[in-house]
């Protein structure tokens, strides 16, 4: 279950680069989870509420989009979507190492509202 | 009023992965050959690790790092190679990471080394994310514990070098196909190599060891002179 420190690197990654576009509360963080990147999304979402306590994360939302897994297939010179544990192309059967997409684990984009001036 | 998005794309370990690939280059320009061993809890990391010790000590200088949660019993164990050997305690933490690699190492200077090994903590999940700067990664798989272990944690075989068949001398007893295994290791990896080894009857060390060597001269291809 290393969700949680994912989770704790998501959370300083969208803190720091929040704080670099000048600041604001972080109401949503996007993230890239491929099918081949070892992560559960399940398990990640449970983990980042966590993580965020305490922090200026605090009730932000996480929102995952799930990358499926493709290859280029040197036979059919084509790229082929492929299940994770099988890395070969659904078509012909070749296998296929070079991997186009699915190991990605990023973070893409906050979403920041900017800090309201409260009046009292 | 609306939020303002801000376009990030940054990969969640880079913090990891940078430092990881800094430790590669120091490990290169020292000449040390750096192997990782990963495993599900059991497969023989430690056995096999041991007798490597062992068979390399007496020509070269070797060293190794052993992460568990609790207990120093591997580093002890291992220490009856006669190779200085430090034990990382990772806690709660069931994988290693190139900031606990880059502590463990503080005060041993890796020019004096031409094997370090790391054995990960027994998991054949977390693992796979975290980059050591090793240059080599080798995945065991016991056969004891099913062919299909690779169909089922595809990411630590696609991410590791060698895939290693231990407890080679248990084969019969446990029913292995090695016609099924090498099937789940090509699909979840198809440039994967694959060695048999036993400890116990010295199956297939020999072969692990001149990888071993061709792994080292890899290394020592790579240095700048």
């Amino acid at each position: 279950m290393h969700e949680l420190s994912i989770a704790l690197s998501v959370v300083d990654v969208a803190t720091e680069r929040a704080r670099e576009a000048g600041g604001g509360r972080v109401e949503a963080v996007h993230l890239r989870v491929g099918a081949l990147s070892g992560v559960a999304s399940d398990a990640l979402r449970f983990a980042f509420d966590a993580a965020c306590e305490g922090t200026p994360l605090a009730g932000a939302r996480l929102v995952i989009e799930e990358v499926p897994l493709a290859a280029f297939c040197p036979t059919c010179r084509a790229e082929r979507m492929l299940r994770a544990a099988r890395l070969r192309c659904p078509v012909c059967g070749t296998p296929t190492p070079e991997l186009v997409r699915g190991t990605e684990l990023e973070v893409t984009a906050l979403e920041v509202e900017e800090d309201v001036p409260t009046y009292r | 009023m609306s939020p303002r998005i801000v376009e990030v794309r940054q990969a969640v370990l880079k913090k990891n992965d940078l430092l990881a690939r800094r430790l590669r280059q120091q490990f290169t320009d020292a000449g040390v050959c750096v192997v990782s061993l990963v495993s599900s809890p059991g497969a023989g990391k430690t056995a096999l690790l041991g007798e490597t010790l062992r068979r390399l000590a007496p020509t070269r200088r070797v060293a190794a790092l052993v992460g568990d949660l609790a207990t120093d019993h591997d580093a002890v164990r291992l220490r009856a190679s006669g190779a200085p050997v430090r034990q990382i305690t990772t806690g709660t933490v069931c994988h290693l990471d190139a900031e606990m690699v880059e502590r463990a190492l503080d005060g041993w200077d890796l020019a004096a080394l031409e094997f370090l090994f790391i054995e990960n903590v027994g998991n054949l999940v977390c693992p796979a994310s975290y980059d050591l700067g090793e240059a080599l990664r080798a995945v065991l798989l016991s056969v004891t514990e099913g062919e299909d272990k690779p169909a089922k944690y595809p990411t630590i075989f696609a991410t590791s070098d060698l895939a290693v068949i231990t407890k080679m001398d248990l084969a019969e007893a446990a029913g292995y196909d090695d016609a099924l295994a090498r099937r789940a290791l090509a699909d979840a990896r198809p440039d994967l190599e694959v060695l048999r080894v036993s400890v116990r009857s010295g199956l297939g060390l020999a072969d692990w060891i001149a990888r071993l060597e061709a792994a080292r001269s890899e290394t020592r291809g790579r240095i700048r002179v």
